[in-house]
């Protein structure tokens, strides 16, 4: 039966890449994983979920009646990025601050007029929601941000603090996180449909036993896999056409880079996803087994490990490891170059020629696991 | 005789520690059905998909069509258990992809859909998806795709299942059909009375091979030692009790009014019983060779609660309907089933028995209508209603990840029974089934017969006065069937009520009474022998089988209603 395996017949072939295709057609959820759940996806990361953080609630105390400490305060409440809420005392702020009601607190102490006089500044105190280290973050940021610039202001440069500030925020303000979020949209979307999809498809063949009937006839593994792969291929690269088109129309995000560049990364980019998918279905043979595989070992690292929402070089080191294991690593810098910036061939041949790599390991694995047999 | 299309000599397959088949030969001679007959987890499938070329033997010689098994895939045409259909694709679409997997030619494709079609008759259908078609037409459409380019080999994993009886003699005769153009057959079945109509069969039973020959070949050997037994006395579930212990029976079961008897010998002496000699069947020689039967007595029954045989009514439906949206799946039915009375409810797949049988367990609430369990509505008082019924569903749906012992303190937790209740009755039914060797076993592991134990000792440690069972004993072997029965029978002695469905005949035998439902409505009632009768007033049959009578029954309504409804 080996002699078997290597055969490509074109006509069956076609015959069961049309059978896919009726399929996909007739099974409104695959319709609604590959064109759908982008759409989905898009706008809750591209309108709901915000990594900018403009506009924090933030409260504030004002213990000292000195002009400067005035100052300050005007400085606080004349950012875009915070909601200044004024309390005359502590107490009622830290209430709210436990409730959840205000992220920060500032508390500009007594004597901070007369500090700045002897040219020799109090410190003012900064609490933060530290449940929400992200939010706490950015507030502590914020507030350090225009603190130092206010006290430039005042020709003591040499007193700002040190603490670095995060440069996203800076080199950029205008930069909405919605412009990485997109690229990373494409890559969950492909990951979806070239992992998730195409394990469940395999799967359910084997849960219906029509995978069964189709080894009972003369059709070779080649064939069925590749009558997989062609349509689920296709409707990666249709998804992420998709994604592409509505991020530029509705969110705005320019392409500067070139269409061929989109979709060679995108290609390449399949190719592990669907050899993860094809492995997976063809170890498990159960849809439910499936999609938990195909959700921890493709969906989840694609989403957390890939840089797409947090960033790598801010991970563990032993975390950075783990994410060179990641093909969405390789997609989402060079998807964002394409996007953004425009076409760097050298770094998307690289990143190409690793992706490929790992597809080439999933496709040996799968095509190991795929056996003609019910043994 | 013709030179056979598969021949396997001493298959053996093991899969980890279970032997599956063990030493298994057999024989596919051209033109002819063979049967390939056991009850389930005998073995059939394994033995299938190795002919098939899609499981590996351990051991054994095979030859599939002149070479190994699975090296000549374009002579076989194979139908596994579940038709092997894509159900998203209409049926056109189905004979269209396996005409192209199977390389059948663009000139001989209009003439084989049109001729495969008109076999089937699935040519009104042909652009329904198959995931709509009926039981029946799934199976028929399976088969016609085995068939897209005519096959030396032939073979059919239990195409009887779950399709019922007039589909099956439909599929039958259309398969005969083949056979005359010298296409080998395999055609795999747990019912005997199927087996019997084969030109030759092979029986499995634990993965080991107990018969191969001509059918008549083994009832030809019980020839004078089967019986049809009645006492003037006894009523005929104590009668076949008495019976079953005597060393001179081998087997006996209800039919109907009278008992059907399976002797040792050709002249038994079974002073007080008036014996009249009857045709062997399959089954008898299937019986004998695995030993005989059970006794009559049961231990279950005797240790249980004597209910009063009143004629207050046990089960009372009074036009039990229920609608889904315009979808009416139960019209009108009303039936009374008493203490110490069989009642069956029968009728083909999809016909409203599960929707009348979950409304009675108060699993569905009826749209209109009332029912009863031992006095208790439904409706008013439906948990005193359920802690009065025992109930046991299809295939012994027992937590399979559970030990013996805790699938036995959940089921006594979800009847209600208090600690020291719970702990007597578990001693109880452990006891009498024999299950204390086994009680750290998960359920899933377990023998098909201790399984069978299980579950009825599940759904009776609470002793109710009313039992639900559901196809209680389809697909496993007639000594555990027999077992099974011989327990009922003595819990209706003591005066327990028991309903149950099924489509197979076999049960329906063992009925006081017997409802049959077919789409949605009742179309008769009576006892097993009246709707014999009927049947045959009908179809001018001289001594029906239910099964005659069933397909009677049915076609009679058809012409009745002259209404037939559009299959949805």
């Amino acid at each position: 039966m080996s002699s078997n395996l290597a055969r490509l017949d074109r006509r069956r072939l076609a015959a069961l890449i049309r059978k896919e295709a009726v399929q996909i057609v007739r099974d409104p959820s695959t319709l609604l994983i590959a064109f759908v759940l982008p759409i989905l996806l898009l706008f809750i990361f591209g309108f709901g979920v915000s990594l900018d953080a403009n506009s924090i609630r933030v409260g504030m105390v004002v213990q000292d009646s000195s002009p400067q400490a005035d100052s300050l305060a005007q400085a606080f409440r004349a950012s875009p990025y915070l909601e200044i809420e004024e309390s005359p005392a502590i107490q009622p702020l830290r209430e709210r601050l436990v409730a959840n009601r205000i992220r920060a607190m500032i508390v500009i102490p007594q004597e901070f007029g007369a500090s700045i006089d002897r040219r020799a500044p109090l410190p003012i105190q900064v609490a933060t929601d530290g449940s929400q280290p992200n939010t706490a973050n950015f507030a502590a940021a914020y507030v350090q941000g225009i603190y130092g610039t206010w006290i430039e202001q005042q020709g003591m440069a040499h007193f700002a603090p040190t603490v670095g500030v995060n440069a996203r925020y800076w080199w950029n303000p205008e930069l909405k996180s919605r412009f990485f979020l997109i690229p990373g949209s494409i890559t969950i979307v492909m990951t979806m449909i070239g992992t998730l999809l195409t394990a469940l498809v395999v799967a359910r063949e084997w849960e219906r036993g029509t995978l069964e009937a189709m080894m009972a006839t003369p059709i070779s593994m080649t064939e069925f896999i590749a009558s997989k792969l062609v349509p689920y291929f296709v409707l990666g690269l249709g998804s992420m056409a998709l994604c592409t088109v509505l991020g530029i129309v509705v969110f705005g995000v320019p392409l500067r880079g070139s269409i061929l560049a989109l979709f060679l990364l995108a290609s390449a980019f399949l190719v592990p996803a669907l050899g993860l998918g094809l492995f997976i279905s063809a170890a498990t043979k159960n849809q439910f087994v499936a999609s938990q595989a195909a959700l921890f070992s493709g969906f989840l690292p694609s989403f957390l490990l890939s840089g797409f929402i947090f960033e790598i070089s801010s991970m563990p080191k032993v975390i950075q490891m783990v994410t060179y294991l990641v093909p969405a690593r390789y997609l989402i810098p060079p998807l964002q170059t394409v996007f953004a910036a425009g076409d760097a061939w050298g770094m998307f041949a690289r990143n190409i020629a690793v992706m490929l790599a790992f597809g080439a390991f999933f496709f040996f694995l799968a095509y190991r696991t795929t056996r003609r047999s019910l043994d | 005789m013709l030179e056979p299309v598969a021949i396997a000599k001493g298959v053996v397959k093991r899969f980890d520690a279970l032997i599956a088949l063990d030493g298994v030969d057999i024989a596919i001679t051209p033109g002819e059905i063979t049967g390939l007959v056991g009850p389930d987890a005998a073995g059939k499938t394994t033995l299938i998909r190795i002919l098939a070329g899609l499981m590996s033997a351990d051991e054994g010689e095979l030859s599939v069509l002149d070479g190994a098994p699975g090296t000549s895939l374009e002579q076989l045409g194979y139908m596994p258990q579940r038709f092997g259909l894509y159900e998203d694709l209409s049926v056109i679409q189905n004979l269209e992809l396996y005409a192209e997997l199977r390389g059948l030619s663009t000139e001989e494709k209009p003439e084989t859909y049109g001729r495969l079609l008109d076999f089937t008759d699935l040519a009104r259908f042909q652009d329904r998806p198959a995931g709509k078609l009926s039981g029946g037409m799934k199976q028929k459409l399976g088969l016609a795709c085995a068939l897209v380019k005519t096959p030396r080999l032939l073979l059919l994993d239990e195409p009887g299942v779950g399709v019922d009886p007039i589909s099956r003699r439909e599929l039958w005769a259309m398969v005969k059909a083949l056979t005359a153009e010298g296409i080998g057959v395999l055609w795999s079945t747990a019912y005997l009375d199927e087996a019997e109509k084969c030109d030759s069969v092979t029986m499995l039973n634990d993965g080991r091979l107990i018969y191969a020959g001509d059918p008549s070949g083994l009832t030809d050997r019980m020839k004078g030692r089967v019986f049809s037994a009645g006492s003037g006395t006894l009523d005929r579930r104590q009668l076949l009790a008495q019976l079953l212990d005597e060393s001179e029976v081998l087997d006996g079961t209800i039919q109907g009014s009278s008992i059907r008897l399976l002797t040792r010998n050709e002249h038994p002496s079974l002073p007080g019983i008036h014996l009249n000699s009857l045709a062997p069947r399959l089954e008898d020689g299937f019986m004998e060779v695995l030993g005989g039967g059970p006794g009559g007595t049961s231990a279950l029954a005797d240790a249980y609660t004597r209910f009063d045989r009143t004629d207050a009514p046990a089960i009372e439906a009074r036009a039990l309907t229920k609608k889904y949206g315009n979808f009416t799946a139960a019209n009108q039915i009303s039936f009374t089933a008493r203490p110490g009375q069989i009642f069956g409810l029968l009728g083909p797949n999809g016909a409203g028995k599960s929707t009348a049988f979950k409304m009675l367990c108060g699993l569905a609430t009826p749209t209109s209508g009332t029912c009863s369990v031992a006095g208790h509505s439904l409706k008013h008082t439906g948990p005193a209603a359920r802690q009065s019924l025992g109930y046991m569903a299809q295939k012994f749906s027992l937590y399979g990840d559970l030990s013996v012992e805790q699938n036995l303190n959940f089921f006594a937790g979800a009847y209600g029974l208090k600690k020291a209740a719970a702990r007597n009755a578990i001693d109880k039914v452990v006891e009498i089934f024999e299950l204390d060797s086994r009680m750290r076993t998960n359920a899933g592991v377990l023998p098909l017969g201790y399984k069978q134990r299980l579950a009825l000792a599940c759904a009776v440690m609470h002793e109710p006065p009313v039992l639900f069972l559901d196809e209680p004993t389809s697909g496993v072997d007639p000594v555990m069937r027999r077992e099974f029965w011989v327990h009922i029978n003595g819990l209706v002695s003591r005066g327990v009520c028991v309903l149950v469905t099924t489509h197979f005949m076999e049960e329906a035998e063992y009925c006081d009474d017997i409802l049959l439902i077919y789409r949605s409505e009742q179309i008769a009632m009576g006892s097993p022998d009246e709707l014999k009768a009927e049947a045959g007033r009908i179809a001018g049959l001289g001594d029906p089988t239910m099964e005659d009578a069933f397909i009677a029954l049915i076609e009679a309504s058809n012409i009745d209603t002259k209404n037939p409804r559009k299959a949805a």
